[in-house]
């Protein structure tokens, strides 16, 4: 082994690549939003009474779960961009990855919906709410708790995906950060295992926020 | 725009060249499924019976590679071996990191479909006079097999997708032999396409086999 580690400069970009840890968690975050709400519309579009609407759903979903959230992101932004609709790299990882989200909680949610008993919505119903009444204070709580520890994997995965941001040239977020100071620099493994232990520490923040959530949200 | 699909310059040779690349898809596929399906269920049953001071650091350390994207684990090992000065192709780092990320994720499938076993099933083979061997290899096999079944199948289709990351360290598999095409005639959308139609079929049946099984096996419950 004839290699010196040099970690000091790796360390001197710390404050760096924070600043991309930060953007990184502004994508994953922006994705899971955009993609619950995609989820949902999903989800209620693959129980709709039109074929039309049945079929752009599920194949929304079985693309995004059948082709590499690599592919996807490449889609969004080489081959929209042929198609004359030119995505930059950061709205093109946030499309590629939301699409991502959505088609995997989709799923979830609809395994969510069917979970809450029917009977639950007619007691309810009968108890005199409406029916959006009924949906929003009785069958989403129920719905949201069996939901919650699939949500929260799936932000896992949000924060993970982000870092293939790079290959559509990306460099404000944490891979593609430590990607041009490794360019610069070539202590590629210093640079990379920093940005390793703040992708672990990233995730580690959202499960044990997400644990606290669920402490404080379903308690009773 | 639709006549460019029609007059396109993607000749049959570019489609054998993404189908060889399919071809390293697979065999990358092959051989992190195999690696890591060995390692996860050693890991798997091991967590499942060992006391906590061999559970808790064994699971703290797989849980790494659940935490850190499968790009930085290739770039990390990668430049590791060339610091410790292993020789190794980059085809054999590849399927090395995919093993141990697809081990982890299979460590914890192996381990919840043997705790999904009651003990009070393997109370009554211990009982009926089995041994211990005879209760795991009887007992609780085939039950943690039908609950871990379904979710080995949807993770090695996680694995098959998440290989399209080894182009970083130099493996031209089928999304990388896409690229190349793309570069050379800058049909990008159409070249992507049929990457993704490769994709998709290699992935779609499986899926819906591990669907059907889980149905199926469901019923019986």
């Amino acid at each position: 082994m004839h290699y010196t580690f040099h970690w000091l400069p790796a360390f001197r970009a710390l404050p760096d690549m924070l600043w991309g840890a930060l953007v990184t968690l502004e994508i994953a975050l922006l994705s899971m939003l955009l993609g619950v709400f995609f989820a949902v519309v999903l989800a209620v579009a693959s129980n709709s009474p039109y074929r039309a609407l049945r079929g752009a759903a599920a194949s929304w979903v079985e693309l995004a779960r059948n082709t590499p959230a690599l592919f996807q992101i490449y889609m969004a932004y080489f081959g929209l961009g042929s198609l004359g609709i030119h995505l930059d790299s950061f709205v093109a990882l946030l499309a590629g990855i939301t699409f991502n989200n959505a088609g995997y909680l989709a799923e979830t949610f609809r395994g969510g919906l069917r979970a809450v008993p029917a009977t639950q919505m007619r007691a309810a119903r009968s108890l005199g709410m409406g029916q959006v009444q009924a949906f929003r204070l009785v069958v989403m709580p129920q719905m949201f708790r069996i939901v919650f520890y699939p949500l929260t994997n799936q932000m896992v995965w949000a924060i993970l995906m982000t870092s293939l941001g790079v290959v559509v040239g990306l460099n404000s977020d944490l891979t593609g950060v430590t990607q041009e100071l490794n360019v610069r620099s070539f202590r590629t493994f210093e640079y990379f295992a920093l940005a390793a232990v703040i992708y672990y520490l990233l995730a580690k923040l959202v499960t044990v926020s997400a644990r606290l959530m669920a402490w404080r949200l379903f308690r009773y | 725009m639709f006549s460019s699909l029609l007059d396109t310059s993607f000749s049959l040779n570019d489609l054998w060249f993404m189908l060889k690349g399919a071809g390293v898809t697979l065999a990358l596929t092959f051989w992190a499924v195999i690696g890591g399906t060995l390692l996860g269920v050693v890991f798997g049953v091991v967590r499942a019976v060992s006391p906590w001071w061999i559970n808790a650091p064994l699971g703290a350390v797989l849980d790494v590679f659940r935490s850190v994207p499968l790009l930085i684990q290739l770039v990390v090992a990668n430049s590791f071996k060339t610091i410790v000065g292993i020789n190794w192709p980059p085809f054999t780092v590849g399927c090395v990191v995919l093993a141990l990320y697809m081990s982890a994720y299979c460590t914890e499938i192996v381990r919840s479909g043997f705790l999904a076993v009651p003990t009070t099933t393997r109370r009554a083979a211990r009982s009926l006079g089995m041994s211990y061997w005879q209760d795991l290899s009887f007992i609780v096999f085939p039950i943690a097999l039908r609950v871990a079944l379904p979710s080995w199948i949807g993770l090695t289709l996680g694995v098959m997708k998440d290989t399209a990351m080894v182009w970083w360290i130099g493996i031209v598999e089928l999304l990388r032999s896409s690229q190349v095409i793309v570069t050379r005639i800058q049909e990008p959308l159409f070249v992507l396409s049929i990457a993704g139609l490769i994709y998709f079929l290699m992935s779609f049946p499986i899926a819906r086999l591990g669907a059907r099984l889980e149905k199926r096996w469901r019923e019986n419950e």
